[in-house]
């Protein structure tokens, strides 16, 4: 009983952060209507920028975090502006087009500037030991859990009670009325980039706090896409749930599943399995909103 | 106020739609502008308002005057701030917004947010109906109520002019009766400037000051709505009275239809 408490501690440890990364994913999605597959790469510069200000800086934590949230406002800005703001207007097909460039030239900037070695600092993170009766809590997946459950309450809170939230989400639904409303899609675009690229930062950092960093650090941003098919694609309550699922399915599955099997590669399956049944049952994910008809 | 002189409109670089469109509308005044599908009402209003250029139209020649300002140039978000305010036709609801979050999206460029507080009470003085469904999902409003919430929608810009199109569009013709009233009154005590585009002509003569008729892409008539409601091609084409001004008869063998005297 134990050994499944404990894996399913760690599994929604995990899950957190791939909420967080997934919900990068939602806001692209939900404001330009095209998947992001760089969303895993900014995840892999996050880690990258995290030992650069944490060992190579020796910055202290929050020193840290801000710079990179920093160098992530600049990232999704120059983003947006030099990729995405010529393809406004352009079929859907040719801005995921445009993602997967990102992607490429993501991938080559970490390699040119750090070498694409694997680094690792951990250790560097501060530690928060919990103890509940027999569970601990792996200490660096708990300062991760809480980065990730504030984060994501600025979120919620953000959409829900700011004018540029509220912008964000009107220009979701219909780019004419927004616009006849005198708001400017462009900033309203750049804005869903920055925060994208900050979620994916912010989840790098703690993500190569646990496991170190390396380019293939980038495909779990193919997890955080399968935790938004599970969740509904536009919705971020459904990012949560679906989130915290995965993780907990990746984890249990990992427990007891892997020990039967040889090679063990069955934990990462296993929750793609989970969602693609999923699917199956309910198209548009566990939340997603479902189109409103009516004449 | 608003002066149109002359434009003409051309889409994606070929295909012309207004060919000369030329209107003015006075402070304080409910225009009406009259036509059948396809003659260029919705464009017009598209061209005022600058959304035509998210549609990859173009005014290609002729200008645009508000207030002394030329801004057949602008974007549609410069031409918001200059006060004007477009009801798009098919009533366009943010669907999975709250119908107060509907009308706080027109609200978001006003410095003086004590008062949008204010105005949402007043969009819901005018339209009742829609005060108890406050909170409520707006995609799953009836057609009447998304069309009064897109109205009062347009009211929190706090425009000069609102450029309204076919606000009667699916709606029952009580409710059409009940809107426009509601229009006539908004005209009347927010001195607010109303550029009507409607195919009910009947309603729409009956509050507006002066009239519009529009015909492939041109002006062909225009009026004090008086004037208009008592024309007869305006009656036997629009509000479907015959000559006499009586109910036209479909009984008779056959009948012979008036040649439109303005037809070019």
């Amino acid at each position: 009983m134990t050994f499944f408490l404990q894996l399913m501690v760690s599994g929604f440890a995990l899950g957190m952060v791939y909420t967080l990364i997934a919900i990068g994913f939602v806001i692209i999605l939900k404001c330009s209507k095209a998947f992001n597959i760089a969303q895993g790469h900014f995840v892999m510069i996050g880690g990258y920028l995290g030992f650069t200000f944490l060992v190579t800086f020796h910055l202290p934590v929050w020193a840290s975090l801000l710079a990179a949230v920093a160098v992530a406002i600049i990232m999704g800005l120059l983003i947006e502006r030099l990729t995405l703001r010529p393809m406004v207007g352009q079929p859907v097909l040719a801005v995921i087009m445009m993602t997967i460039a990102l992607s490429v030239v993501l991938e080559g900037l970490a390699t040119l500037v750090w070498g694409g070695e694997y680094k690792t600092y951990h250790g560097v993170l501060p530690t928060i030991t919990l103890k509940v009766g027999e569970l601990s809590i792996p200490p660096e997946t708990l300062i991760g859990v809480i980065v990730s459950i504030i984060v994501v309450i600025i979120l919620m809170l953000f959409f829900r009670y700011t004018r540029s939230g509220l912008a964000m989400m009107a220009t979701a639904e219909d780019e004419q009325v927004v616009q006849s409303a005198g708001i400017k899609v462009t900033t309203v675009y750049a804005l869903s980039w920055v925060i994208a690229c900050i979620v994916g930062v912010i989840g790098g950092i703690i993500l190569g706090g646990v496991s170190g960093v390396m380019i293939p650090l980038a495909n779990v941003g193919m997890k955080a896409f399968a935790v938004v098919l599970l969740g509904g694609v536009n919705s971020i309550g459904g990012a949560i749930v679906a989130g915290i699922m995965l993780g907990v399915l990746e984890n249990v599955a990992a427990g007891y599943l892997d020990p039967l099997l040889p090679g063990g590669g069955l934990a990462n399956v296993f929750p793609f399995v989970v969602m693609i049944i999923v699917l199956i049952f309910r198209p548009h994910g566990l939340f997603g909103l479902v189109e409103i008809e009516r004449i | 106020m608003l002066q149109v002189n002359n434009i003409e409109v051309i889409y994606m670089n070929i295909i012309q739609v207004l060919r000369g469109v030329s209107l003015e509308v006075g402070d304080g005044k409910i225009i009406a502008l009259l036509g059948a599908n396809g003659a260029g009402k919705t464009t017009t209003l598209k061209a005022i308002s600058g959304l035509l250029k998210t549609e990859e139209g173009e005014v290609t020649d002729g200008s645009i005057v508000f207030d002394g300002k030329r801004i057949d140039r602008y974007g549609p978000v410069e031409i918001a701030a200059t006060g004007i305010t477009q009801v798009m036709e098919g009533r366009r609801v943010l669907g999975h917004l709250s119908v107060e979050e509907n009308l706080m999206v027109f609200a978001h460029n006003r410095k003086d947010r004590k008062e949008v507080k204010g105005d949402i009470e007043k969009v819901f003085e005018y339209f009742p109906k829609i005060k108890t469904l406050r909170r409520q999902t707006s995609g799953y409003l009836s057609g009447g109520e998304q069309q009064m919430m897109v109205i009062g929608r347009g009211l929190m810009a706090r425009p000069k002019l609102m450029l309204l199109d076919e606000p009667s569009l699916g709606l029952a013709p009580l409710l059409v009766q009940e809107i426009y009233e509601i229009i006539r009154r908004i005209n009347a005590e927010q001195k607010m400037a109303i550029l009507l585009v409607e195919q009910n002509a009947r309603a729409a003569l009956g509050i507006a000051d002066y009239g519009y008729v529009m015909e492939n892409g041109r002006v062909v008539l225009s009026g004090a709505a008086d004037m208009l409601k008592g024309n007869e091609d305006v009656q036997e084409f629009y509000m479907g009275l015959s000559v006499a001004g009586s109910k036209k008869s479909y009984r008779e063998f056959k009948h012979y239809r008036r040649k439109k005297k303005w037809v070019t």
